[in-house]
C-alpha cells in the first residue's frame, strides 16, 4: 500500500503494508536514527516520536493509523550544527551514557515542555516515568530538562 | 560501503569517532615484546598500530577497547591529546577492530584506562619524542631547544613546523616497534587529563546521527530474526516452513539443527515471518530442570561444585574458643543485564570474507569463536566494534553476531542485519548468576574479629567467547553438528570470578575463604557488571553491620577498627563527613541510614557509600531518597565522566537491590519483558552526591566499583530503619512485608 506521511515538516511517499509499525518506516524507509527499537511492546519508550502532538510509541502505532497526523522525530528538533535547547542541555549536562534511550527522553521532555514550560523536578520525573534508562543517568536527565526550560525563557 | 549506504565519512563527521571500516586489508603488524612494557603494548608493539598522523592534519588513535557508553573513547582521546600536545579536536579514535587495531582482548573489569590508557600514553610520548628529534635534525638545533605547542614544533630562533609537516618528510618515521623509552609527561604538567571534557560521541547520538550498529544500512541489506526454543533443552522436532516461505518479502528460512532464523527484505516482514515460523515449528518437551526460585540459596548449595580455598591466613593456629561466634547466610538472585536495545549485529559474507559489525566487548575473542563455528580461518573473519545499547557485561551481543553470520552465510552476498526481539534477550542472553553466601565469624570481648570463615556458591561469571575447550556462543550449541560449551575458567584472586571480592578487606588474624564453583549450570550464566563482587560485598558488608551490632559498636567505627589502608579509611571518613554520620543514631522503624565499603577487585578503586532509606511498612515499598559516595580512583582522567559512571552504578545497584530478579518456573524463564523484569524508574531514583578523592596515584577504573557497596549499604540502611535484616536480594515489597510481620 502507498501512503503519504509528513515527517519533520516534509511529506514522504511510503510503500508498506498497512499494519507496519511506524518505527520501521521511520528507521528503514526514511533512514532516521532517532527512534530506536527497544521492546516492540510499548514498555520502554526508546522508539518515541511525536505524532499529532502526542508522545507516541512508534513500535505500536501502525502506518495506517498515522493518517494525516504530523510526525516529529528527534531529527526534527535540531541538528548537530544547530541542536534544539533540549539536545543542547543533554550535551551540557552529559545526560547520557550509551544514549540508546535518549531519543525517548528528549521526545517525552519536548512534549512536557510544550505543555508546561516551567515544570518542577517532580513533574519532570513523573513525565518521564514510562521512559526506561538502564545506565542510570536519570538525575542528569532531570537537570537537562530543567536547563532546557531555563534556556527557553 | 557505497552510494546509498551510510558512508564512513558521514559516520566520522557525525561522531568525532571513526567507527566503521569496510574495506581495509587485514594487517598483522603486531609482534611479541618483553614484559616491562605497558600490558597492552606487549603483544601490540608497532607504533603505527596505535597512532597515525593523517594528511588532513588529524591524528588517528587505535585502541583495542570498545565504547560501551562508558565514555572510554573520550578518556583515551584525552590521554593521547595530552601526551602528544595536540588539541582534542584533532584526535580521531577508532575502537576495537580486528581488521586494523591492536588486540586488547576484552573491554571489561574497569581496566581500559589502566591498560589502553597506559599503552596510548607510551605510544603518544614516543611519537612526540620522534617528531621532536626529527624537527631538531631539520632545523639543525638540539631537541631541548625546541618547544611544542598544539601540534606545532618551534625553535628558539623562530623556525616552525607542524607535526604533520615533520612526519610527511619521512613516511617510515612513525613506524616500527615501540621502544617505550620516551618519558611521558609529569602529571603536574597535565592540561587535558584531569579536566571534565564532554563526551565526543554524544552530540551525534543526541541528534540522531547514525551511531549504533542498529543504524547501519548497507546496500542490498536484508533483515533477519531468530526463533528460539521455548526453554533450555528443547529440540526442534518438526517444521513446516512452506507457508512462511510464501510470506511477503521472505528471502530465506535458515535451519541448522535447533537453530532457526528467517530473513526478509523488510524488517517488519522479518518480524512477521518470525512470528509465523514460531507457530510452524514443533519443539520437543525436553527441559533442563531449573532451581526452585523460592529456595534458591539451598538449591545452589546442592549443585555439584568444585571447591577452592581462595584466601586463608592464620589457619595454623586453632580457632579461638573464648570468642562469640556469629553466622549468617545471604543470597542473590539471577540478574539480567536489561540492555534497553536488544542485541544486534550486521554480518556480510563477501568474496570469501566474513565481516561482522558487533557491539561485543571482545572483538578479537569473538572473531576466534566465530571462525571456529564457521569453519573459516581467523584471517578471513573480521569483527568491527560498533556501539550498541549499554551492556553492563556479557549480554546477547556475541550470540547475535553468530546468529547474523549464520544467516549471512546462507544468503551469500547480501549483508544481514539481525536484531533480537525483547524476549530473545530476556530469555536467552547469559544472566549474572544467582549466588549463595555463608559467613561465620568470631568476636573477641574487645569487639575485634578474631576468626572469619566464608563460603560462596555460584556458577562461573566468566563464560565469554574465546575461552579454551569449546565455543561460548548460543547458536553453536544448537547446530546439527554442535560445539561444546567451554568449561568455566579458573580466574585467580584478586580478580576472581564468583569469588571476586570474597576475601574481605579487613585486618583479620585468622580467616579462610572458599569458592564453590558450581559445575552444573541449569540457568545460562555469564558476566554481569562486577561479577561475584556484588553478592560478596552484599554479604560481607551486611555481616560487618551484624557483627558491629553484636559487638555493640557503631558500624563506621567498627569498620575503621578493622581497616589499616589509609585510602580505605579516607573514603569512609569522607563519605561519613559529607552525609553527616551520627554514631549510635537509631532508626525509627521507617527511616534509616546504612554504610558500606568496598575496594573493587581488592586492587581497584575504593568506594564508601551512605544510603538513606524510607520504608513504607504497609506496602513494603523501600524508597532511597539519598546516596552519598566517596570514591578514590587514583588520578582522574575525566572527573565528570567518572562521576557519570559512579552515579550509574549506584542507580543500577538500587534497582538490583530493590526489584531485580530473573523469574523462572521449574522449566523455563518467565520474565520475558519489562513487566516481568521491572527496573528503577525516574520517581524512584535517589539524589546522589559523589566525592572524588584528590589523588595523584595511578588511575583505577571507575566503571564498576560503585555498584557492590551500594547494595550492601541499602540493606544496612533497611536493617537500621527497621531492626530487621534482609539477607536475600532483591528486597521486594513482598519480602519486606514478610520480614516486618
Amino acid at each position: 500500500m502507498a501512503y503519504r506521511i509528513t515527517v519533520n515538516g516534509e511529506s514522504h511517499a511510503v510503500t508498506a503494508a498497512p499494519e507496519t509499525p511506524l518505527l520501521y518506516v521511520l528507521r528503514n524507509d526514511l533512514e532516521l536514527n532517532g527512534p530506536k527499537f527497544g521492546c516492540g511492546l510499548g514498555q520502554c519508550g526508546a522508539c518515541a516520536a511525536i505524532v499529532g502532538g502526542k508522545l507516541t510509541r512508534t513500535c505500536l502505532i501502525t502506518l495506517e493509523d498515522v493518517g494525516d497526523d504530523k510526525i516529529t522525530t528527534l531529527e526534527g528538533l535540531g541538528t548537530l550544527q544547530k541542536p534544539h535547547p533540549l539536545q543542547r542541555s543533554f550535551i551540557d549536562e552529559q545526560a547520557a551514557q550509551c544514549g540508546y534511550c535518549s531519543n525517548g527522553m528528549i521526545m517525552a521532555a519536548k512534549v512536557l515542555l510544550d505543555r508546561n514550560p516551567n515544570p518542577s523536578d517532580e513533574e519532570i520525573k513523573n513525565a518521564l516515568e514510562d521512559q526506561l534508562c538502564r545506565c542510570g543517568v536519570h538525575n542528569r536527565v532531570v537537570r537537562a530538562v530543567r536547563r532546557a526550560a531555563e534556556l527557553a525563557k | 560501503m557505497t552510494e546509498k549506504g551510510l558512508s564512513r565519512r558521514r559516520f566520522t563527521q557525525s561522531l568525532g569517532i571513526v567507527v566503521a571500516s569496510f574495506a581495509l586489508a587485514p594487517r598483522a603488524a603486531f609482534n611479541q615484546a618483553p614484559g616491562t612494557l605497558p600490558f597492552s603494548l606487549r603483544n601490540n608493539r608497532r607504533l603505527e598500530g596505535w597512532i597515525r598522523l593523517e594528511p588532513d592534519e588529524t591524528v588517528t588513535i587505535f585502541t583495542g577497547k570498545a565504547e560501551l557508553g562508558q565514555g572510554i573513547l573520550t578518556a583515551l582521546a584525552q590521554i593521547a591529546a595530552e601526551e602528544l600536545d595536540v588539541g582534542l579536536e584533532k584526535i580521531r579514535i577508532v575502537g576495537a577492530d580486528t581488521s586494523r587495531g591492536p588486540d586488547e582482548q576484552y573491554t571489561f573489569g574497569s581496566q581500559s584506562v589502566e591498560q589502553s590508557g597506559s599503552a596510548i600514553r607510551a605510544a603518544s610520548a614516543e611519537v612526540r619524542g620522534i617528531l621532536l628529534a626529527a624537527a631538531a635534525r631539520r632545523f639543525g638545533v638540539r631537541p631541548e631547544d625546541l618547544q611544542i605547542r598544539v601540534g606545532i614544533i618551534a625553535s628558539l630562533d623562530g623556525k616552525r613546523a607542524t607535526f604533520w609537516e615533520v612526519a610527511s618528510a619521512d613516511p617510515s618515521l612513525l613506524t616500527g616497534d615501540i621502544a617505550a623509552a620516551a618519558a611521558p609527561k609529569k602529571p603536574s604538567d597535565y592540561s587535558f587529563v584531569g579536566k571534565s571534557v564532554n563526551r565526543i560521541d554524544l552530540p551525534g547520538k543526541l541528534t540522531g546521527a547514525p551511531s549504533y550498529v542498529q543504524d547501519m544500512r548497507l546496500p542490498g541489506m536484508i533483515f533477519a530474526r531468530v526463533v528460539r526454543p521455548p526453554r533450555y533443552g528443547a529440540k526442534l522436532v518438526s517444521l513446516d516452513e512452506t507457508a512462511v516461505r510464501s510470506l511477503p518479502g521472505v528471502v530465506a528460512v535458515v535451519r541448522d539443527g535447533n537453530f532457526l532464523a528467517v530473513a526478509a527484505k523488510r524488517e517488519e516482514q522479518a518480524i512477521a515471518a518470525r512470528n509465523a515460523l514460531a507457530s510452524a515449528v514443533h519443539w520437543s518437551d525436553d527441559a533442563v530442570p531449573l532451581p526452585d526460585i523460592a529456595d534458591l540459596r539451598g538449591e545452589l548449595q546442592r549443585l555439584r561444585a568444585e571447591t577452592i580455598v581462595v584466601g586463608a591466613s592464620g589457619q595454623s593456629e586453632p580457632a579461638p574458643d573464648q570468642a562469640k561466634r556469629v553466622s549468617a547466610e545471604y543470597g542473590r538472585s539471577y540478574l539480567s543485564h536489561g540492555s534497553i536495545g536488544p542485541s544486534c549485529a550486521v554480518a556480510w559474507l563477501k568474496d570469501g570474507r566474513m565481516t561482522v559489525w558487533s557491539h561485543t566487548q571482545g572483538a578479537f575473542p569473538l572473531r576466534g569463536d566465530l571462525a571456529k563455528v564457521l569453519g573459516m580461518p581467523n584471517a578471513q573473519v573480521d569483527v568491527v566494534h560498533m556501539p550498541g545499547a549499554g551492556c553492563y557485561g556479557h549480554n546477547g551481543a556475541d550470540d547475535v553476531a553468530l546468529d547474523a553470520a549464520l544467516v549471512a552465510r546462507a544468503v551469500t552476498g547480501a549483508p544481514v542485519k539481525l536484531q533480537w526481539m525483547r524476549d530473545d534477550e530476556f530469555a536467552w542472553a547469559p544472566f549474572g548468576p544467582g549466588m549463595a553466601m555463608r559467613v561465620e565469624a568470631a568476636l573477641a570481648s574487645d569487639g575485634k574479629i578474631v576468626d572469619w570463615s566464608y563460603d560462596v556458591w555460584s556458577n562461573s561469571h566468566a563464560m565469554r567467547p574465546g575461552q579454551a575447550g569449546g565455543v561460548n556462543l548460543l547458536a553453536a550449541w544448537d547446530l546439527s553438528t554442535p560445539f561444546a560449551k567451554s568449561p568455566a575458567p579458573h580466574i585467580p584472586q584478586p580478580f576472581g570470578d564468583g569469588d571476586r571480592n570474597a576475601v574481605p578487606p579487613y585486618e583479620l588474624p585468622r580467616k579462610e575463604i572458599r569458592n564453590h564453583l558450581l559445575l552444573d549450570a541449569p540457568v545460562r550464566n555469564g558476566s554481569f557488571r562486577t561479577l561475584g563482587s556484588h553478592g560478596n560485598i552484599f554479604a560481607i558488608e551486611s555481616f560487618m553491620d551484624e557483627l558491629a551490632d553484636v559487638a555493640g559498636s557503631d558500624p563506621l567505627a567498627f569498620r575503621l577498627a578493622h581497616l589499616r589502608d589509609p585510602r580505605a579509611r579516607a573514603v569512609l571518613q569522607a563519605a561519613a563527613d559529607k552525609a553527616g554520620w551520627t554514631p549510635g543514631k537509631k532508626g525509627d522503624g521507617r527511616l534509616g541510614r546504612g554504610i558500606a565499603y568496598c575496594r573493587y577487585k581488592s586492587i581497584g578503586m575504593y568506594a564508601a557509600v551512605m544510603v538513606d532509606v524510607e520504608v513504607d511498612r504497609k506496602t513494603g515499598a523501600v524508597k532511597v531518597p539519598r546516596v552519598v559516595m566517596a570514591a578514590d580512583i587514583g588520578r582522574v582522567v575525566n572527573p565528570d565522566g567518572a562521576k557519570n559512571q559512579l552515579e550509574g552504578g549506584i542507580v543500577q545497584a538500587v534497582s538490583l537491590t530493590l526489584m531485580e530478579q530473573v523469574a523462572f518456573d521449574r522449566r523455563e524463564i518467565t520474565s520475558r519483558d519489562w513487566s516481568g523484569y521491572p527496573i528503577l524508574r525516574f520517581p524512584e531514583v535517589p539524589s546522589i552526591e559523589i566525592i572524588l578523592m584528590d589523588r595523584n596515584d595511578p588511575s583505577l577504573g571507575a566503571g564498576e566499583g560503585s555498584l557492590p557497596p551500594t547494595s550492601a549499604a541499602l540493606a544496612n540502611a533497611f536493617a537500621h530503619a527497621t531492626g530487621r535484616r534482609m539477607r536475600a536480594l532483591p528486597m521486594t515489597p513482598k519480602r519486606v512485608k514478610a520480614s516486618l510481620s
